[in-house]
Formats: C-alpha cells, sequence, structure tokens
C-alpha cells in the first residue's frame, strides 16, 4: 500500500455481550480482510474446543484470560485495521453498568461511536446510558446499527420502529450526527458487504459510512492553543541561543510573526520560528507536535499556555464540570486533588456537588451528594490558581480535566467544564 | 478535503512525539528500552525529532540475553556513537553467573523469560522510574490493552484489571518511590504503519531485516538461523536459503522468511501482502494461548 494521504478516524463501540458487539468487530476485521492466517487458525481451534460450529468471530476481539474464561470484555481494548480510504483505531469497550468508566475512557479521543441495538429488545437501558455517554464526551458522530435483522426477518418496520424510538429519548442529548444502520453481524449483512435480504435499506454500509464521515472539522481550528509541555535548550554550539518550546497544538493554527501571548503570566510577543524535527514550518496546525521560539526572552515554561493575542482562554478559578468519577474509592467531602488540564497541574478541591444524574432516565438527583464509581455528576470545583480553560463542547482538548489522588497517584474522576 | 489535516502517520508521529515528551517531563529517569528491533529504533527516532535540535535526552537499555543476532549488536553500538546517547546494558549471562535466575532446561529451552530478572534489576540498579518501549496493540492480544502510561508495582508487575484509566491526552505519570513505569509511544501503530513510516523517513535498519543468504533449519514451521547456539536435532538439515526476519529476537528463537525483499520498497509490498502476524514466526509466543500475557504480569516488555 502506498503511503497516502489518508486519515485516521478513532471509533468507540459500545454494547453488552448480547448485543453482538465482539461479532460486529470481528466481522468488520474479517471482511475487511485485517485478521492473519494464524490469528484465525488460533480462533477456530478455539471455536471448535468450546463447540461452536464454524469460526466464533467474537473471539478476535477477547483478550486477556479472564476474560475469555468469563467471556466478557473486561476493559478497553484497542483494534486496527486500514482499507485503501482510511486507517481505523477502535477502542472496544464494554457495555456493563459496571463499566461506565471504561466507555467513557473510550469515547475521550474517539471521532464516531457505534452503538449497537439487538432488533428484537429495541432501545433498552443500556442503549440510553451508551448515548448518554456519547454526547457528554461531545463524540461528533453517533452511528446507530441495530442488529441482529435477521431475526426480525429483515423487517423494515422493525427497524423504524426503533428509530422511533431512539429519536424519542434522544431529543434530550446534544448531538450533531446520528446514522442508523440495519444489520446481521453474525451473517455480515450491511457491515462490509450491501444485504441482499434488506433492498429497502438505500444508504451505506457500516465501513462504507465510516471511510467517508467528515472528520476534518471534529477538531477546533478556530481558537489556537499550544500547551509547552517542555523547553528544548540544546546549548550546543550550533544552536546556542535556541530555546524551543516544545508541545502539542491542542486547537487552532499557528503562523510565523503571529502576535502571542503566554498565560498565565500575560507577556506578549511574536512566534520567531516553527520546527518539527529538521523541518522549518510556516504554519502549525492541530495536532501537530512541534517546537516554537518567540521573538523576545520571556519566561515560558511546562504548564503555561501559548494563545494568540486576540483570542484568549478565560483564566478561572472557581468553575462548574461534568464530572465522571472512575475509581472504588468514593469523593471525600471537600477533599483535595491534583488536577492534571493540558500540561497543567494544580490542587483542587470539590466544593459542592450540584446534581447526580442518572444515567438510564437522564434525571437529576439533588439529594444524594456522595461520588462514587461510575457517578456522572455537574460539581464546582476550586483551583489553587486559575486555569485556562475553554468549554468542552468547544474544544475537547482544552476544556477536559483529570483528578487524582494524592494518596494513590490514581486518576479517579474526568471532568469537562460546562 | 481542508488542508489543515494530518495524514494519518503524520498524526501517529505528532502522538508518539507527545508521548515522549510527557516522559521527559513527568519522570526523573527514563530510558528507551532498545532491542535493536525496529519499533525500538523507530521509538529512537522518534525521540530524536521530538528533542531536535537539543540530543534524546534519555539512555538506551539493552537487555542483553548472550543470545544476539552478531549485526544487531554493531547496528546498537554504531547508533548510540551517532547520537550520543548513553548505553546501559543488562546481562542476563551475569544474572545467571550471579544465580538470580537459572537457565532453562529441556528441548524448547530459551532465555525468554529470563531477561524479565535481568530487566527488573537494571530498572532498579540504575533508579530507573520509565522505560520506553517499542510494543503496539496489535502485535498480540494481551498488549492490545496496554496504555500509553502503565504502571508498574514496586516488584515490577503489571496488574491488567487495575490499569489508571488514560483519557484525552492526560496522562498520569505518578508514582511513588520504588515503583516504575513503562511507556508505549507507538502504541497505535501497525506493522504496515511502522513499515512505510520508516521507509518514508528512510530510518537505519539492520541488515536482517532486509532479504539475504543464510544458513538456517527448518523448525517450528519457520527458519531458524544457525548459530553456536542451535543443537541440531535428528532429521535436521541444514540449508542456505535467502530469508528476512520479520522481528527481531534472540537469534535461538527468532524465525526467518523466504523472501525476496532486498529493499524497503519490497518489504513494505511483502508486508502488504503477507497474510501472518509477524509474531507468528516468534516460538516464545507460541507456547500457550496466554503465554504474553503472563509474562507482561510478571514484568516482561
Amino acid at each position: 500500500m502506498e503511503i497516502n494521504n489518508n486519515q485516521l478516524l478513532r471509533f468507540t463501540t459500545a454494547g453488552s455481550v448480547d448485543d453482538g458487539k465482539s461479532t460486529l468487530i470481528g466481522r468488520l476485521l474479517y471482511d475487511s480482510k485485517s485478521i492473519f492466517e494464524d490469528q484465525l487458525e488460533s480462533v477456530s481451534a478455539t471455536s471448535a474446543k468450546k463447540g461452536h460450529k464454524g469460526v466464533d468471530l467474537a473471539l478476535f476481539t477477547d483478550g486477556l484470560r479472564d476474560e475469555r474464561e468469563q467471556g466478557i470484555t473486561i476493559d478497553v481494548a484497542y483494534r486496527y485495521f486500514t482499507t485503501p480510504k482510511r486507517k481505523f483505531i477502535i477502542a472496544d469497550t464494554p457495555g456493563h453498568i459496571q463499566y461506565t468508566r471504561n466507555m467513557v475512557t473510550g469515547a475521550s479521543t474517539a471521532n464516531a461511536a457505534v452503538i449497537l441495538i439487538d432488533a428484537r429488545h429495541g432501545v433498552i437501558e443500556q442503549t440510553k446510558r451508551h448515548s448518554f455517554i456519547a454526547s457528554l464526551l461531545n463524540i461528533p458522530h453517533l452511528i446507530v446499527c441495530i442488529n441482529k435483522m435477521d431475526l426480525v426477518e429483515y423487517s423494515e418496520q422493525r427497524f423504524n420502529e426503533i428509530i422511533g424510538q431512539f429519536e424519542e429519548f434522544s431529543s434530550k442529548l446534544l448531538m450533531k450526527d446520528v446514522r442508523f444502520i440495519p444489520i446481521s453481524a453474525l451473517d455480515g449483512d450491511n457491515v462490509v458487504n450491501r444485504s441482499e435480504k434488506m433492498d429497502w435499506y438505500q444508504g451505506g454500509t457500516l465501513l462504507n459510512i465510516l471511510e467517508t464521515l467528515h472528520i476534518s472539522s471534529d477538531i477546533n481550528k478556530i481558537d489556537a492553543r499550544f500547551p509547552v509541555q517542555t523547553v528544548l535548550r540544546p546549548q550546543s554550539e550550533e544552536h546556542r541561543d535556541y530555546r524551543g518550546y516544545a508541545g502539542r497544538v491542542a486547537s487552532g493554527i499557528y503562523r510565523l510573526g503571529d502576535e502571542v501571548a503566554v498565560l498565565p503570566s500575560g507577556f506578549t510577543s511574536r512566534i520567531f520560528s516553527m520546527n518539527s524535527g529538521e523541518t522549518e514550518l510556516e504554519e502549525a496546525y492541530a495536532p501537530m507536535s512541534i517546537a516554537m521560539t518567540l521573538e523576545d526572552d520571556i519566561d515560558v515554561g511546562r504548564g503555561d499556555m501559548i494563545v494568540k493575542l486576540n483570542n484568549q482562554p478565560e483564566p478561572v478559578q472557581e468553575f462548574d464540570v461534568m464530572l465522571c468519577w472512575l475509581n472504588d474509592d468514593s469523593a471525600k467531602p471537600r477533599a483535595k486533588y491534583t488536577v492534571m488540564h493540558t500540561s497543567n497541574e494544580q490542587r483542587i478541591m470539590i466544593k459542592e456537588v450540584i446534581y447526580k444524574v442518572d444515567i438510564n432516565t437522564y434525571e437529576r438527583i439533588e439529594q444524594d451528594k456522595s461520588l462514587n464509581m461510575n457517578d456522572i455528576a455537574r460539581v464546582k470545583l476550586r483551583c489553587t490558581k486559575p486555569l485556562m480553560l475553554d468549554s468542552y463542547r468547544d474544544n475537547r482538548n482544552t476544556g477536559s480535566i483529570i483528578l487524582v489522588d494524592e494518596n494513590t497517584n490514581e486518576t479517579v474522576a474526568a471532568g469537562m467544564m460546562v | 478535503m481542508s488542508k489543515y489535516f494530518l495524514n494519518y502517520l503524520d498524526e501517529l508521529e505528532s502522538e508518539a512525539i507527545f508521548i515522549l515528551r510527557e516522559v521527559w517531563a513527568q519522570f526523573e529517569n527514563p530510558v528507551i528500552l532498545f532491542s535493536g528491533g525496529k519499533d525500538s529504533i523507530l521509538v529512537t527516532h522518534l525521540a530524536k525529532k521530538a528533542f531536535y535540535p537539543a540530543k534524546i535526552p534519555f539512555a538506551l537499555l539493552h537487555v542483553d540475553t548472550g543470545h544476539n543476532f552478531p549485526e544487531t549488536l554493531q547496528f546498537r553500538d554504531d547508533l548510540v556513537n551517532k547520537l550520543g546517547v548513553k548505553l546501559i546494558v543488562g546481562s542476563v549471562q551475569q544474572s545467571i553467573n550471579d544465580g538470580r535466575v537459572a537457565e532453562e532446561r529441556g528441548k524448547n529451552a530459551t532465555r525468554n523469560a529470563l531477561q524479565i530478572t535481568t530487566l527488573l534489576d537494571t530498572i532498579e540498579e540504575h533508579k530507573i522510574d520509565c522505560a520506553i518501549g517499542g510494543g503496539r496493540r496489535d502485535e498480540e492480544k494481551a498488549r492490545a490493552k496496554e496504555r500509553f502510561f502503565s504502571h508498574r508495582n514496586d516488584f515490577g508487575e503489571w496488574d491488567p484489571k487495575n490499569q489508571r484509566p488514560e483519557l484525552w491526552n492526560l496522562l498520569n505519570g505518578k508514582h511513588f518511590e520504588g515503583e516504575h513505569f513503562r511507556a508505549f509511544p507507538i502504541s497505535n501503530w501497525t506493522e504496515m504503519d511502522v513499515w512505510n513510516y520508516i521507509k518514508r523517513e528512510n530510518i537505519d535498519i539492520p541488515s536482517l531485516y532486509v532479504a539475504h543468504k543464510r544458513e538456517v533449519v527448518w523448525r517450528s514451521n519457520s527458519w531458524i538461523p544457525v548459530s553456536e547456539f542451535l543443537k541440531l536435532e535428528e532429521g535436521e538439515e541444514i540449508h542456505n536459503k535467502k530469508i528476512r526476519f520479520r522481528t527481531l529476537g534472540d537469534i535461538t528463537i527468532t524465525g526467518g522468511i523466504e523472501s525476496e525483499a532486498d529493499s524497503l520498497e519490497k518489504i513494505v509490498e511483502e508486508v502488504a501482502a503477507m497474510r501472518k502476524t509477524e509474531r507468528g514466526d516468534r516460538s516464545d509466543d507460541k507456547r500457550s494461548e496466554t503465554a504474553m500475557e503472563d509474562r507482561k504480569k510478571q514484568g516482561y516488555f
């Protein structure tokens, strides 16, 4: 395959064992010819040992020993496949209620979410949960696969009924781009190849949709944000005065000569040079990793953010986020944590739990102020020093934070700036 | 299509550079695990880009099993000289001499598992708090669940069921004394991506990857190179074949494939047409369904 300008699309899949999610991924990999002979042999042998007829496609995605034994997926697993049009990364996450944390993790960097609905059962609580998380994490594209169409006689009427159910509850969610596809993962209908049994469906197959989704505008190209990761000082003969700020452009576009401000200090300067390795750049945009030098010798270090003078984020010390709790240890009242935001770190206190969300009914719970594993809540945080935050809806990279427990060093919560 | 997007190789490169810089910013004493294989060569190349015009700020750590391809050692030393980086060698032979580990016995004995002890001892001795590896999630099913920043307890063990969630681009490398991390900047690359990138950047790789004539024997479905460590078994014959290696490990267990691919272009074409995974020729992974997972939990690469 030639090196070309193909894009990378990251998508997440959500669904439980019974929805046939693993089978769907197995089918995508198998029909797009991304499975190798030795993997096929190994899976065929395991299928035979378990007494399955033919190849159990689900086994391609079940990784660790525990889940092979229990027959469930226990953590986020990543899969890769490439077609002549795109490279794909699948973050495969389990659909059980206790695993909200994994779904949030898998969804955080996804361009698209694939949600599975069993055609026999229609929309169930789990569908609402997955859709809520997709919306909360602001995944730009949602693809709803109505699976097991073979078990409802490939009925167009049933397909439309389920779309109706979905649209009814999802009107409360913020979603930009939603598609519906009738499929049978087991037989491969409308996954990679068009179904001959559902000629009433005129849309694309799942793979076709994944290959053609418009993702260039998924990244914010307006608000230029450059968090500094580290400072490069070669101090060699050749580069004696070089002082470069290394980082990955979080959003927006930078050009040589741009007037910039360094936050939080507020010092201003102009961009003198930008490079990626030995290549000098005239412009840089998200998500490029670059090094930048400024015209003036000012104090810049890790945790600072270089932004355009005329477009700056609001420094905030007290703010509301939607917080997802990811740890077995519940939040302690008025507890203090370390907050990580881009390359910046501060100490933070949970000031107030404003409400929790029941992710099955989308109702607000205002009496219960505890924060436990898998809870999603709107909370008020207070930081020791201001953070340069954007709203998460505008900017996934600069609107997101994690909280780290100072006693265990574990990542205990993920937050999205309201 | 808009001008302002990265193609997939540029995006993978940018992600890897971001991770390497986070390692440098978050750890005191990080190293690159260098095996002489293409993945660790790629990581080293990316590190060079990430810190240019400054030098690579990491030492290279090589766990030397004593069962090397001579070409690998030569390549390693040349690269270290060229980059001006520090080399740390952990020796499995030394671990055997010191009685830390015992040589495996039996027909399929290898030094593969012994590396774990040597690696962990070296990490402890040099107070290394992050070891950067070239592991990729597409290689093996247990690796499909690795994080970019992967926590190891003070016994060097991996607990796959209790990993820190990794969200957005926020990498949490916080750790207590005695614990360390493994960082995997090329997690999201596939074998095909690695070769396409090596070709694009014209990165030097050991000649072993390129088709060449070599004395080999046919064992466990691949061509095992003749070396001082190889004991011929009954019925085995030495052949002179044109082969190349898809991965490089110990000379005792790394099987080659017959190939005419004697240039990067041809290798890329050949890999694209392959119907077997690259680790399919590694006997260390064939021991059981969960061989890799079991080794990784103990602290393997």
